[in-house]
């Protein structure tokens, strides 16, 4: 325990860390989840087609083997290309930006599939009362679409938020500084890898049982006009 | 073809000549991942049905044990069992370390199977308890007990309704087992992460990797659409020919 309090530092800053990197990555998701549901219920095919392959790849392929790719890969790719056309000299993919980015358009993928199943669960006849009642399709998704498809995704919403959060452990294996790599470093340092293990085994579900709480209370919120059957 | 293949900025010959290394790391993979899948289904009935008849004493306890599994990161439950446990004398000493806890093998396999054991449980607590009341009233009427109600009629009802959700649980474990390569397995990435290092490349081994674990997955997910044809054949609608919950990659979903 005193040994905790010693490195307490390491374990608060890993913790920021692993939150912030969440918190970008899920930004970036959500872009992408709403991009893709528009594209899969867009009445261009081609728009479809993109949508359909970017889910099926992204779903395909485990994250790990993604963040590596980018991470070493897209370093390699982008001074290839600077290289080419003479835009940028070197650069370098920083840790933060490829686990961002990767997690971000991985779980991209899977809000593509909540956010459609939601926006498909309104009824259609609300939509059409909308248009015979002459709102204009800016109003139509502000006050009949929003509204429910916030409340029929959340419980998606919520899971993919703890599994993304969850995710986030594996950028430790590319080197950035989150919790469990500051954990392991200061367990590695001390010998005492049990101890330190353990202490990033409980701020995880400590961080996931609070996203719990809170969603849930969101969840409330949202359904409170519902009939609960 | 010659010139086609030139165009592909890859080395093909390199992929092709460590072709048998990745073979050998598909297999470890799949090894890892339907053991795994196998011992952590067995572990899960019990505990589904602890919880879905709300034991007394079991049912918390099951409970606390799937928050908990459910709650935290495989990686890190992986390290706390690979690199955590040597922490302590007693087991370094005791007769487990030698064969069992200080390979990295068998650690990655007690840690997935208590992951997969702990989402399996509440899925299948979930197909339990959805149980149509129909079934389990006529199984009463017709004078089953407590104990061959569950296992003549609520079970394989459960197991059935099970499949779609658990074709899902099966990718994500199998998504999972990339974690074996950070305890120095050898396993798909991590053939992929060595022969990246060996010959100093940035794309070669991971995109070998992705690709084999897409061929992987799509093999999973056809494999479980012909289960579901089969055993969901019940529940199909007869105009359509397809079932309700027809297999598909991953959906957002876990539990």
């Amino acid at each position: 325990m005193n040994l905790l309090l010693e490195y307490q530092t390491q374990l608060i800053d890993g913790t920021i860390m692993t939150i912030t990197l969440a918190l970008t990555s899920l930004v970036i998701a959500l872009t992408f989840g709403l991009l893709g549901a528009w594209a899969k219920l867009s009445a261009n095919r081609l728009a479809r087609r993109l949508a359909g392959a970017y889910t099926t790849i992204v779903r395909g392929v485990p994250d790990l083997v993604l963040i590596l790719l980018v991470f070493f890969g897209g370093q390699v790719t982008l001074n290839n290309i600077g290289a080419a056309t003479g835009l940028w000299g070197y650069v370098e993919v920083s840790q933060f930006a490829a686990g961002a980015g990767t997690i971000g358009v991985i779980f991209g993928a899977y809000f593509t599939e909540t956010f459609r199943g939601a926006i498909m669960a309104i009824p259609r006849g609300q939509i059409e009362a909308g248009i015979s009642g002459g709102m204009r399709k800016s109003l139509i998704f502000r006050h009949i679409i929003w509204p429910q498809m916030v409340r029929f995704a959340l419980p998606g919403f919520t899971n993919n938020w703890l599994v993304q959060l969850k995710t986030t452990a594996l950028v430790s294996v590319i080197g950035l500084q989150d919790l469990v790599y500051n954990a392991f470093t200061a367990g590695r340092s001390t010998d005492q890898l049990f101890t330190f293990m353990a202490a990033a085994f409980v701020i995880y579900l400590l961080l996931t049982g609070v996203s719990d709480l809170l969603l849930r209370a969101v969840e409330r919120h949202y359904n409170r006009g519902a009939v609960r059957t | 073809m010659e010139t086609l293949l030139s165009y592909i900025p890859l080395d093909l010959a390199l992929i092709a000549e460590n072709f048998d290394r990745f073979l050998y790391g598909v297999w470890v993979t799949l090894n890892l991942t339907f053991l795994s899948l196998l011992l952590g289904g067995l572990l899960s009935i019990p505990m589904a049905i602890a919880r879905a008849s709300k034991h007394r004493v079991f049912n918390p306890l099951v409970q606390g044990y799937t928050y908990v599994f459910r709650g935290t990161p495989l990686l890190v439950q992986t390290y706390l069992i690979y690199y955590g446990v040597g922490q302590f004398e007693v087991i370094r000493t005791s007769f487990l370390w030698d064969p069992v806890l200080s390979s990295a093998w068998w650690c990655a396999l007690i840690a997935f199977t208590l992951n997969t054991a702990a989402y399996t449980t509440e899925l299948l607590r979930g197909a339990i308890a959805d149980t149509p009341t129909g079934e389990v009233e006529a199984a009463i009427a017709t004078g089953h007990s407590d104990r061959s109600r569950m296992r003549r009629i609520i079970l394989p009802s459960a197991f059935r309704r099970a499949i779609p959700a658990y074709s899902n649980e099966v990718i994500f474990m199998l998504h999972g087992s990339v974690i074996a390569s950070t305890i120095t397995l050898q396993d798909i990435l991590g053939v992929g992460r060595w022969l990246n290092g060996r010959y100093y490349l940035a794309y070669e081994g991971f995109i070998t990797a992705a690709v084999l674990y897409f061929l992987i997955v799509l093999c999973i997910t056809w494999a479980f659409r012909r289960f579901e044809r089969r055993y969901l054949r019940h529940l199909t609608r007869r105009d359509t020919g397809i079932a309700p919950h027809a297999a598909s990659l991953p959906t957002p979903e876990r539990v």
